[in-house]
């Protein structure tokens, strides 16, 4: 079948092969992968990127991106550390932290929205910003002592399972977005904003209300990370989560989400996301350097901006042929 | 003007039983073709039929599978549009490309100025040679305006001159007159007849028949690839053309029904946009196709742009059965019942990458939805029914419209469009490059829709067009509305009159 086989070269589907690949060879091969506590630690390592590959999924088929993410959650875990010391009450703190990130998420769909300015630039120059207030809140100090029921929640697992307790959640929330992105108007919409914006304000979409809603959905969940974060390694600092928005947009990018928009399935930035994660466990298992682990991060980021241009050159390739077949037209 | 016949003048270029094949697709099948000095030749044949790949052999782009260019009657063998050049071919497209920031005559003689002395470019020299090309094309354009700001008449009358720079002796010319007001193509076929009577051949490809008949004296036709005739102009006639375009007889181009105007659907009042335009008012009634002509740059884009919500207006108002549209907001128009066929479709009329069947569903966010969910069968069924309405040819609903031809990528806009129900539909050049075939049955769909009650607006540099399709005729200059003709009373001479400002209103 023609269609299978176009199918089979998809990008995405390439990834997943992929990590399949890569599990399994890990589970035989290297010696202190598939005990539970590894397993977990992946897990819980890899959440934090998986939660925020998510609305940068939606916001990069849109053709845009958010670079300041990292420093959203670093200053919703400053602002938390900091609440905390003031003597408030977690259940008010958390509320707050995830306004802050809408609030951050708002500035810069304003941004980019209102004043037109490309994504790229606005967020290096809030990812500066919002990192640097978070210093300010918090100063160098670390908050360590939130209430251990929290802590236990954000670094447990589910009864005897390798399974930490937020992937649950995370698993709810990532639903959310499949549906979101392959089964709504929304996300049909957002396909086509990230292919042609032109054509999509030409078809009636509402473009900039669209992207406003990625920005803010984004903040959203960056705070929501910043917060599982502080509470995951029990530590509140200013500089929580630094360059982890690079991770998620090598993560994305490798999932097969095109840069220039329009392209992609969530399933293959998750795959993504794991893939990267998993690569990273092994390479620590096996003793690589912290500076090997750095080079063969870039090199995937290259293959992951590469794999699917020549993916997809083979589907067209592929899908000429079909098309040039004299097939009857119905 | 000499007259080449088998005793004449050798032809300076041929294509001898020439073939290519795209894998499965056989593009050319034998197709010969023999240019003479001082004769202007023309290609025709529908979207498809082989004229780009015959256009694209001659300049070099592709390498022909089976037969021979004959250079003067030597053998050549193009291994890229570089040789074609150097032999004295030069292709002017539709759409020019040109260094916007670079003047004219840098533009000409890009990447082989003149130079002096340390290698410096000589800007006078420069200069001299672009004044004489210019004085050669009969034409007064000053060498050192930049690029950017020409209409693309003008670009394409530098393009002329860089071929002849070249000393091009063939000039091929693909569809030169698409986008040209009436004055623009008067001045292009002043600057053709030039040429040919300097001695060179002229290939010129046109949907428009008319300019056919006006300025060649022999046609080749194409069909599925392969050689319908070659033949002198003189005794065929229209139809003559279109049966060895089509292999069939054509109903007639303009279909136009007779239908009594409704009530007003379209209503726009005192509309201006600072700059752009200035107080235009208009109506528009159930069945009633509208015309606006005008110049290119007259404002009439923009118009139908702000009436749809894609730009903002300054003063004025829009209603659409009697209620106001808010002002810059497509979706309210689209929910008025209000739908534009946008002039440019491959950037605002489709998405290129995406699928038939998504571009059609692409209007029907709102409606095909079943608990905040798409309805991915009913988003199917309305594509497939739209583009099977509207005989869109297709191999697979699934497929990107980019492997469509530009006559059935503007039938997917149009289905697109339709598939809303609108109450009033604006389309913009909706027959710009698409084949005569396409084009009678756009224009029978248009007479089809007003019949049905739709509003239509149609804005059109196709002057014949305008008044074979037109009830009423609205004449926009320099962002004014200048004049409005009955259907009666419409001429070339009235609309054109109108059109540049020399009307008495």
């Amino acid at each position: 079948m023609p269609e299978s086989l176009s199918r089979a070269v998809r990008w995405d589907t390439v990834v997943g092969a992929l990590l399949i690949v890569l599990l399994l060879l890990s589970f035989g091969c290297v010696d202190g992968f598939g005990n539970a506590l590894n397993l977990s630690f992946l897990l819980g390592n890899t959440l934090p990127i998986a939660l925020i590959a998510l609305p940068m999924t939606l916001l990069v088929v849109s053709g845009e991106i958010d670079l300041s993410v990292a420093s959203t959650a670093g200053l919703s875990g400053a602002v938390m550390g900091r609440l905390w010391n003031e003597g408030m009450a977690i259940e008010t703190i958390v509320p707050l932290c995830l306004l802050l990130g809408v609030c951050c998420g708002l500035v810069n769909g304003l941004l980019v929205t209102r004043l037109g300015l490309p994504s790229l630039a606005v967020t290096i120059g809030t990812l500066a910003a919002y990192r640097g207030i978070a210093q300010i809140v918090l100063g160098s100090d670390a908050v360590t002592d939130f209430p251990t029921q929290y802590l236990d929640f954000a670094a447990g697992r589910i009864g005897d399972t390798f399974l930490p307790q937020a992937f649950l959640p995370f698993l709810v929330l990532l639903a959310v977005a499949v549906v979101a992105l392959h089964a709504t108007p929304f996300g049909r919409s957002l396909f086509a904003i990230g292919a042609s914006e032109e054509a999509a304000r030409f078809a009636g979409i509402r473009v900039r209300r669209q992207k406003l809603v990625l920005f803010v959905l984004t903040g959203l969940m960056a705070s929501l990370t910043g917060v599982f974060w502080a509470l995951h390694y029990a530590s509140a600092r200013y500089d929580n989560a630094t360059g982890l928005e690079l991770s998620v947009v090598a993560a994305v990018l490798l999932g097969g989400i095109d840069f220039d928009g329009g392209r992609g399935t969530l399933g293959g930035a998750i795959a993504g996301v794991f893939l990267l994660g998993a690569l990273q466990n092994v390479m620590s298992l096996l003793n690589v350097s912290a500076q090997s682990q750095i080079v063969v991060t870039g090199v995937l980021l290259v293959v992951s901006v590469l794999g699917p241009r020549v993916a997809r050159q083979i589907s067209v390739a592929r899908a000429g042929r079909r098309a040039a077949d004299p097939t009857p037209t119905p | 003007m000499t007259h080449p016949s088998d005793t004449g003048p050798a032809p300076v270029l041929a294509l001898e039983d020439i073939s290519k094949s795209f894998g499965a697709v056989r593009a050319l099948r034998d197709v010969s073709l023999r240019l003479f000095p001082g004769e202007v030749h023309a290609l025709a044949g529908e979207n498809g039929a082989g004229k780009s790949t015959l256009i694209k052999t001659l300049a070099g782009v592709h390498r022909p599978d089976a037969g021979r260019v004959l250079l003067d009657g030597e053998p050549v063998v193009f291994h890229g549009p570089g040789d074609a050049r150097d032999a004295g071919i030069a292709v002017i497209y539709q759409e020019p490309t040109l260094f916007p920031d670079l003047s004219i005559a840098e533009n000409i003689f890009m990447g082989r100025q003149p130079r002096r002395a340390f290698g410096r470019i000589d800007h006078r020299a420069t200069r001299a040679a672009t004044e004489a090309l210019m004085r050669r094309l009969g034409v007064d354009l000053d060498p050192d305006r930049p690029a950017r700001g020409l209409s693309i008449a003008d670009q394409q009358i530098v393009e002329i001159a860089k071929a002849l720079s070249f000393e091009a002796r063939v000039l091929v010319m693909d569809e030169p007159t698409a986008a040209l007001t009436g004055s623009e193509v008067a001045r292009l076929f002043g600057v053709v007849r030039t040429l040919r009577d300097q001695g060179a051949a002229v290939l010129f490809i046109s949907h428009r028949l008319e300019e056919i008949f006006q300025i060649c004296r022999r046609v080749t036709t194409l069909r599925d690839g392969g050689l319908i005739s070659s033949e002198p102009l003189d005794g065929m006639t229209e139809d003559d053309l279109v049966r060895r375009m089509v292999g069939r007889d054509l109903d007639e181009l303009y279909p136009k029904q007779d239908v009594t105007a409704g009530e007003v659907a379209l209503s726009v009042k005192r509309l201006t946009r600072e700059g752009v335009f200035t107080d235009i008012s208009f109506e528009v009634r159930r069945g009633e196709i509208v015309g606006l002509a005008g110049l290119v740059g007259a404002g009439r884009t923009e118009v139908a742009r702000a009436v749809f919500g894609i730009d903002r207006w300054d003063a004025g108002g829009v209603e659409v059965d009697g209620r106001a549209l808010t002002n810059g907001a497509p979706s309210t128009a689209m929910a008025a019942g209000l739908a534009l066929v946008p002039e440019d479709r491959r950037a605002q009329g489709l998405v290129m990458g995406m699928s038939i069947e998504r571009n059609i569903g692409l209007t029907g966010l709102r409606t095909t939805v079943r608990a905040g969910l798409m309805d991915r069968g009913a988003e199917r069924s309305r594509s497939l029914d739209w583009a099977v309405r509207l005989q869109v040819k297709y191999s697979r609903i699934a497929d990107a419209v980019s492997t469509l031809s530009g006559g059935n990528q503007q039938k997917v806009v149009l289905a697109k469009w339709l598939a809303t129900g609108p109450g009033v539909l604006i389309v913009d050049e909706p027959t710009r490059g698409i084949d005569v075939g396409t084009k009678a049955e756009v224009h029978r769909l248009l007479s089809q829709l007003a019949a049905d009650g739709v509003a239509v607006l149609m804005i059109s540099s196709d002057l014949p067009e305008i008044l074979g399709m037109a009830d009423r005729v609205l004449v926009m200059h320099e962002g004014r509305l200048t004049a409005e003709i009955p259907r009666a009373e419409a001429t070339e001479e009235t609309v054109m009159a109108a059109a540049t400002g020399r009307a008495a209103a």
